[in-house]
């Protein structure tokens, strides 16, 4: 009622010319107090981080009169990012997370996709469950995901390990071989209900008479999942994808708190590991330039593979 | 005639489905159970029993023991971790909410150039921020406080995006202009009018957000090193640490870890249809 008539007063209002300053629309000043509350903190806590990184990253300590002078530390153009280049344990770090992130990530989306498919099928009963049980593990911090698996993974508590043995295997999933896997599992049960939510959701907004002719023509669910429904949701699939590779490049809580248990996780273990311990030893300009690297990865690599799909899916 | 195999097949599929989804379920579910288990045990039988049956109930002991550790700093954790949290969260939900709202409803030169830099925002892992925020924050003498892990915390790029769209769907234009009309501020009628609209969402925001900060481990452990101001995260992660040392520390972590994430899944059950609407924004994007 009060809706109708204050529309109506708008109306007449509008109709009549009662316009204020530019177009009716709020002062600048009033824009901004609604914008400022959030971009400073978000300029001061984001981009300023950002640009201070990059520029430490060009910086370089160096000593007058030999190792006990006074240190100063001054313009070094690239010597950092060469030293980053050189350094062996960056390196091999990059490949650890490679190896992890070719693997990890294509069998935790597929294992979602898979749940969000049958998710989406009459062939279910008490799906709520389901979606809360694959859901769940969202909740738990890396690091208590990590502690709660390292005791799952540890020889002497593990009901896993002692259920293994019964069957004749010795598993050792802390091993120097097995550790990587290890972490990646943590990784997989944190994250695959969330990304099988985001599939689901996507799923769930696709009209039915989109696909209702195909099944009056007898298709199967199995056709019609993976002909109709899979290419429909391709932009979340990428949109997972693409927060995965970020979220592996960022990996720290999982394998820092297996090495707590397993010394075959070095303190060097993934990039990040490495950036943290090399701003432990103070050199603050090398962990600044590893930070950017790290960025700089994840950005080609995320807006990479954004443009590789695009393109391929026509979109 | 050609319905009988159809059946038939459709049973099959169907048991199939629901075995494998089982399968993931129980795989889902397994830590939690151990931990719950193994949370109501005493420490001597957590090597000697099966870590997925009862033993002695002693979750009442195990607590006591938990939040009397170290004179109580277990209790302290977790207040920080509830502070950290939910003021993080409900700053970072209402300066995300105003962002959003000016960015769907007023029109302004650079509008769409600004919500393109909280996009980009999006994509920028607060990880990789960490570190060169300790080094401006060291500068600062920041490091070391609450406000070090606070501060940061507030800012929520995926927020402003969620607040953005939901504010361009659930308040019409019409409303803000006859308030505008009867005189009231862009404020007031942010406040009394469009607040009240956004307020499931809101909730989204928040939530979202509260469990961004819940979960954070890797910027309290760059910023903190003083024990009582550590989140539940980090307290735990240096018990954890300390465990070969102390293998009586063992039941206090995992008690300690039930403790941690049991009323953060109780806040997911409940508000279930929340987190559903964040994450169908999420897949329109």
């Amino acid at each position: 009622m009060t809706d109708i008539a204050t529309r109506a007063t708008h109306v007449v209002a509008t109709s009549g010319g009662r316009r204020r300053h530019n177009g009716g629309g709020p002062r600048a000043g009033t824009i901004a107090a609604f914008l400022i509350p959030f971009f400073l903190p978000f300029v001061l806590f984001y981009l300023v981080p950002i640009a201070y990184a990059i520029w430490e990253s060009f910086r370089v300590v160096r000593r007058t009169g030999g190792q006990y002078g006074t240190s100063y530390t001054t313009f070094g153009g690239f010597e950092q990012y060469a030293q980053v280049f050189q350094n062996t344990e960056f390196w091999a770090s990059i490949g650890r997370i490679g190896l992890f992130g070719i693997v990890q990530v294509p069998v935790m989306l597929f294992i979602a996709l898979i749940m969000a498919l049958l998710l989406d099928t009459p062939l279910l009963k008490i799906k709520p469950f389901f979606r809360i049980a694959a859901f769940m593990p969202y909740a738990v911090p890396g690091v208590i995901a990590a502690i709660t698996w390292s005791y799952l993974y540890s020889p002497q508590l593990s009901p896993v390990v002692d259920l293994l043995k019964g069957i004749g295997l010795q598993p050792d999933f802390l091993g120097p071989g097995a550790v990587l896997w290890s972490a990646a599992n943590v990784s997989t049960w944190l994250w695959t209900g969330y990304n099988m939510l985001i599939m689901f959701s996507a799923l769930q907004s696709i009209p039915e008479e989109l696909y209702e002719a195909a099944k009056l023509d007898g298709a199967s669910n199995w056709t019609i999942a993976w002909q109709i429904k899979v290419p429909i949701i391709t932009p979340s699939i990428i949109l997972t994808t693409v927060f995965s590779i970020i979220g592996t490049l960022q990996l720290y809580a999982e394998p820092a708190v297996l090495r707590q248990i397993s010394s075959n996780i070095s303190s060097t273990f993934t990039p990040n590991m490495l950036a943290y311990a090399v701003a432990s030893g103070n050199n603050y300009q090398q962990a600044a330039a590893i930070s950017v690297v790290i960025a700089v990865i994840t950005f080609v690599l995320s807006f990479g593979f954004m443009r590789l799909t695009s393109k391929r899916a026509g979109l | 005639m050609s319905n009988q195999p159809l059946i038939r097949e459709s049973r099959v599929s169907r048991t199939a489905a629901m075995s494998l989804m089982f399968l993931l379920a129980i795989y889902f579910l397994l830590p939690v159970y151990f931990l719950i288990v193994a949370a109501t045990k005493p420490q001597g039988d957590l090597a000697s029993t099966n870590g997925l049956t009862f033993s002695h109930f002693d979750l009442f002991d195990n607590l006591g023991t938990l939040f009397s550790r170290s004179d109580g700093i277990f209790g302290r954790w977790a207040l920080n971790s509830v502070i950290y949290a939910v003021l993080g969260a409900a700053v970072g939900t209402l300066i995300s909410a105003l962002c959003g709202y000016a960015l769907a409803k007023f029109t302004f030169r650079g509008r769409e150039f600004l919500f393109s830099v909280i996009l980009g925002g999006v994509l920028v892992p607060t990880t990789a921020l960490a570190l060169p925020l300790f080094l401006l924050f060291s500068a600062t003498g920041i490091v070391n406080t609450y406000l070090a892990v606070f501060l940061p915390s507030i800012v929520s790029p995926f927020g402003v995006y969620l607040a953005r769209i939901f504010a361009a769907a659930a308040v019409p234009q019409e409303i803000i202009e006859s308030a505008r009309l009867d005189g009231a501020g862009e404020f007031r009628t942010f406040f009394s009018v469009a607040f009240r609209l956004m307020t499931p969402s809101l909730v989204t925001i928040f939530l979202f957000q509260f469990v961004a900060i819940w979960n954070n481990f890797f910027l309290p452990m760059v910023m903190l090193q003083k024990e009582s101001l550590f989140p539940i995260t980090l307290g735990l992660y240096q018990w954890n640490g300390q465990t070969a040392r102390a293998p009586l520390l063992q039941e206090s972590v995992i008690t300690g870890s039930l403790v941690s994430i049991a009323p953060v899944i109780i806040l997911f059950i409940l508000l279930q249809r929340f987190w559903r609407t964040g994450l169908a924004a999420g897949s329109l994007k």
